[in-house]
């Protein structure tokens, strides 16, 4: 993945970028130690990275916002960071950029039961925020894999999902508004306690732009009251297409379970020798969540379980307590874990209609013969989003560059179904490439208007999203 | 009036264009002043393109009725989560309204506060600017974070970006069973504590709203969807804990519940009489102080975070209101009103520039119904 040359006439005045940026926040919220710059090197997607110039840590929207103003006069791109866990490469710095991290702006500002919703500072986690409202029996409903880390921030700038989506919508659902910084330094504020726009839908374009429009930094969540309960079922199927089908199935008959997850047979073989949760042994396995009552859950599984017989299962497993409802969890929430454990993978984003299902993952499994390379597949069935984890050697050269080439032939087929790059980790640098498969230059075209109404200069993590060729004048004209 | 017949013709006939349009879709959700320009209707681009039951989702063309569409998803039993309304009561309109129309107005209602906007459930846009470039965003799938989200942007830019040719949304299933609580007697203080109440239960409501004392008693009304012995439990439930405001009664006759919310949606009580009738998007808490300051009537929804506001004509309700945290929109007006107060609710310096930058790259030779979304007054 080629990333931009630093521009010369920046590194030239980094001395004084520094001593500008040090007028305006305390001495240990500027770092430009070359040791301690490389914290900053790289996100979640570690196979690329680059120090930054630097990279500050402002304790208030006043000082990101004299922040801003001092790198706009100065021409410095900056890259707005959450806490790193990008696995697109959207917080990758550049060696002339300068990282802004939002890290030590945490606060609670405002909790509202009456009106339902929380307002945070960005920097404070995700799951951080539902612990802000737990004792009231509240919680915030988008809830990545990633939420003891992941922080409303980069929630916002990627428009993050989870899985529990499919019933509570993504980040943007829950999004009413926020407090960004402009490039120029501007502070503006969109939506709030109340709902909807007035004029044009300003936060729904800011939210999943990926730092590219303005530095977030307070946010209005809307916040949900705690189903009175929910349980999961496990099933398994001797193929993916019977699986297909039985999702497919359930969400025609009227239930909406809060969550569809799916698991094929890799996935399930690498988490049971790491996570011994019990699973069978099977071709694909699906787990399905319903909340409510007693009553409701009961309402609900009896369709669910019916629907399942008829596909032939090969087990059909609900959870009789909390104890096995956690188990049941415990082997998909620890998949990711247990591949890392067997090998370096690459985590694929794609999104397909459902009913592609079948198809792609018969696809997916060719390729993997004719590049050589395992793949498993962990994912959120009910929506259509898939995360294959293709496995490679990093220390095997060239293993690398197979496993990119193989994961944009899976992208290209998710496009090709109808489907799209990514449903929720974003374009980063990953997928910028790829854009024009999935767009023609005239839609991207009417992407980047957006970002030169909000960043006429082009600083705001300029080298992301956005494949270099079509970027490159608007980024030249702003060095 | 233009009518292209195909997204290419529209696309041509804008890039032809060197005078304004003023883009129509049914005709039946006026708003603004009437923008200048020859009348480009989309009527003619229709029908559903795509629809797949089993995985939720439809395609159709701008142009394609709603009632079309709410037909062919009743067939499967399913529906758009966000209960668009349907204007013409409330505005005295006739005609057909296009699901265009209802994603241009970013068009929603009651179960808004459960299910979402238009917005929510829109998962795609083609449209064509005003420079006769056809542009897509999105698409056919429910999650989808590949670039920036135009989807948004177009819901509710009421056709000043580009003019909408298909539009994509995710579904839900239609209910089994609904009902409907109603609380007399409350006023407008109480009645939004108690919807407060009942949103913050985790009994899912769908639908809460309050119409005053207007001669005879008040109206609360809480909405409940679901199957038929899920309903029945979260009533019960809702019921005691409601019980220190009033006397809870519960309809349950799917028919009569339906009617209600119809009529809540399309808040058929303001219909065929005479004043101007504003929409007031507040924090839910605020409603009934803000009401207060109104004189006219009032019709509460989304537990308070909406007011529809039936005034004298010609009265500045926005005035009366000072500065507060929503936005208010004149929904039916006079032309004469129209002339004096501006539709939409002013936006914040920064905010207004933002939306002028973007109407100009979307819309360069300023012929997409031009000056429709101003929030300040053309000098005269
Ligand atoms: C193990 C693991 C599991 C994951 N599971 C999920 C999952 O289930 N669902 C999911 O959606 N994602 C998942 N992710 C991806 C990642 O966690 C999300 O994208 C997350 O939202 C990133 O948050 P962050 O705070 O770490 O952001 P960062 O990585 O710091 O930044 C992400 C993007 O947001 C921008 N940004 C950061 N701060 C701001 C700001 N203040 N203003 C404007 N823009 C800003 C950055 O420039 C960057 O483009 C997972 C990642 C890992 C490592």
């Amino acid at each position: 993945m080629e990333m931009p040359k630093p521009n010369p006439a920046i590194l030239a005045k980094r001395a004084r970028i520094i001593s500008r940026l040090r007028e305006v926040l305390p001495f240990d919220a500027v770092i430009d130690d070359p040791h301690e710059t490389r914290a900053y090197e790289c996100d979640a997607l570690t196979a690329y990275r680059c120090p930054p110039l630097a990279a500050v840590l402002p304790q208030s929207t006043a000082e990101v916002s004299e922040v801003l103003r001092i790198c706009h006069e100065e021409g410095v791109p900056v890259v707005p960071r959450g806490s790193g866990t990008s696995l697109a490469g959207g917080a990758l710095p550049t060696a002339d950029s300068v990282i802004l991290g939002v890290a030590r702006l945490t606060a609670v500002l405002e909790t509202d039961y009456d009106n339902r919703f929380i307002r945070v500072q960005t920097g404070r986690t995700n799951l951080s925020v539902t612990g802000a409202v737990e004792e009231n029996d509240f919680f915030y409903a988008p809830d990545p894999s990633s939420q003891l880390a992941c922080a409303i921030a980069g929630n916002i700038g990627m428009n993050s999902g989870g899985a529990h989506c499919l019933k509570y919508g993504v980040t943007t659902n829950n999004l009413l508004g926020v407090t960004m910084v402009m490039m120029d330094g501007t502070v503006v504020e969109i939506g709030g306690a109340h709902l909807d726009a007035g004029g044009l839908d300003l936060l729904g374009v800011i939210c999943g732009s990926e730092g590219q429009l303005g530095v977030v930094t307070e946010a209005t969540l809307r916040i949900l009251r705690k189903p009175e309960g929910a349980r999961p079922v496990l099933m398994g199927f001797d193929s993916n297409e019977v699986a297909g089908e039985c999702v497919s199935a359930i969400i025609k008959a009227g239930v909406l379970p809060v969550a569809i997850e799916f698991m094929d047979r890799p996935c399930i073989e690498a988490t049971e020798a790491f996570a011994k949760a019990g699973y069978p042994m099977c071709e694909a396995l699906l787990i399905v969540e319903v909340e409510g009552s007693e009553a409701e859950i009961r309402e609900q599984l009896d369709v669910i379980l019916a629907i399942a017989k008829r596909h032939n299962p090969v087990e059909l497993r609900e959870a009789a307590d909390s104890d096995q409802a956690a188990r049941i969890w415990l082997g998909r929430k620890s998949a990711f874990g247990a591949m890392g454990q067997i090998n370096d993978y690459m985590c694929l984003d794609g999104t397909i209609p459902v009913s592609s299902l079948p198809y792609v993952l018969r696809r997916i499994g060719e390729m993997s013969k004719e590049y050589g390379l395992g793949v498993a597949n962990v994912f959120h069935a009910g929506d259509g989003n898939m995360h294959p984890l293709i496995l490679f050697d990093a220390n095997k050269p060239g293993d690398l560059e197979l496993c990119e080439a193989f994961g944009a032939d899976i992208l290209k087929l998710c496009v090709e179904v109808g489907g799209c790059l990514t449903g929720e980790h974003g374009v980063g640098i990953e997928k910028r490439d790829l854009m024009l498969t999935q767009y023609s230059p005239s839609d991207l075209e009417a992407q980047l208007w957006v970002k030169d109404v909000f960043d006429p200069k082009w600083l705001l993590n300029p080298a992301k999203v956005f494949p270099l060729s079509v970027t490159e004048t608007r980024r030249d004209q702003a060095a | 009036m233009l009518q292209p017949k195909s997204e290419a013709e529209l696309a041509d006939l804008l890039a032809a264009a060197q005078h304004p349009v003023a883009i129509r879709g049914g005709g039946t959700r006026p708003i603004g002043r009437a923008a200048a320009g020859e009348v480009l209707s989309t009527v003619a681009l229709t029908g559903v393109t795509l629809y797949e039951p089993g995985a939720l989702t439809l395609v159709a063309q701008a142009g394609t009725p709603v009632a079309e569409i709410e037909a062919t998803l009743a067939a499967e039993n399913q529906r758009l989560p966000f209960e668009p309304m349907d204007h013409r009561a409330l505005l005295g309109t006739e005609g057909t309204p296009t699901i265009g129309g209802v994603v241009a107005g970013n068009v929603s209602g009651p179960r808004r506060i459960q299910a979402g906007a238009a917005r929510d459930s829109l998962i795609g846009v083609r449209f064509v600017d005003g420079a006769g470039t056809v542009i897509k965003n999105g698409g056919r799938v429910m999650k989808n974070v590949t670039g920036y989200d135009l989807v948004k942007l177009m819901a509710g830019s009421y056709g000043t970006l580009g003019v909408l040719s298909e539009v994509s949304f995710k579904l839900l299933p239609e209910v089994e069973a609904s009902a409907c609580l109603i609380l007399e007697g409350l006023d407008d203080a109480r009645a939004i504590a108690a919807l407060a109440r009942a949103l913050a239960s985790p009994y899912e409501v769908t639908g809460a709203a309050h119409i005053p004392n207007r001669g005879g008693t008040s109206r609360s009304m809480i909405r409940l969807e679901g199957f038929s012995k899920s309903v029945a439990y979260r009533a019960d439930a809702l019921r005691a804990l409601l019980a220190d405001f009033a006397a809870v009664e519960v309809i349950t006759d799917t028919a009569t519940v339906r009617q209600i919310w119809k009529d809540q949606r399309d808040v058929t009580a303001f219909a065929g009489q005479s004043g101007d009738v504003w929409r007031i998007s507040c924090k839910p808490s605020d409603g009934s102080g803000l009401a207060a300051k109104i004189k006219g009537d009032i019709i509460y929804d989304w537990g308070g975070g909406l007011i529809w506001a039936m005034v004298p004509e010609g009265y500045d309700l926005r005035a009366s209101l000072g500065a507060f945290a929503g936005h208010a929109t004149l929904i039916r007006a006079s032309e004469g009103t129209r002339a004096r107060i501006p539709t939409f609710h002013p936006e914040p310096a920064p905010l207004a520039a933002l939306s002028e930058g973007l109407r100009r790259k979307f819309d360069p030779k300023g012929i997409l119904n031009t000056g429709l979304m101003a929030t300040a007054m053309p000098a005269a």
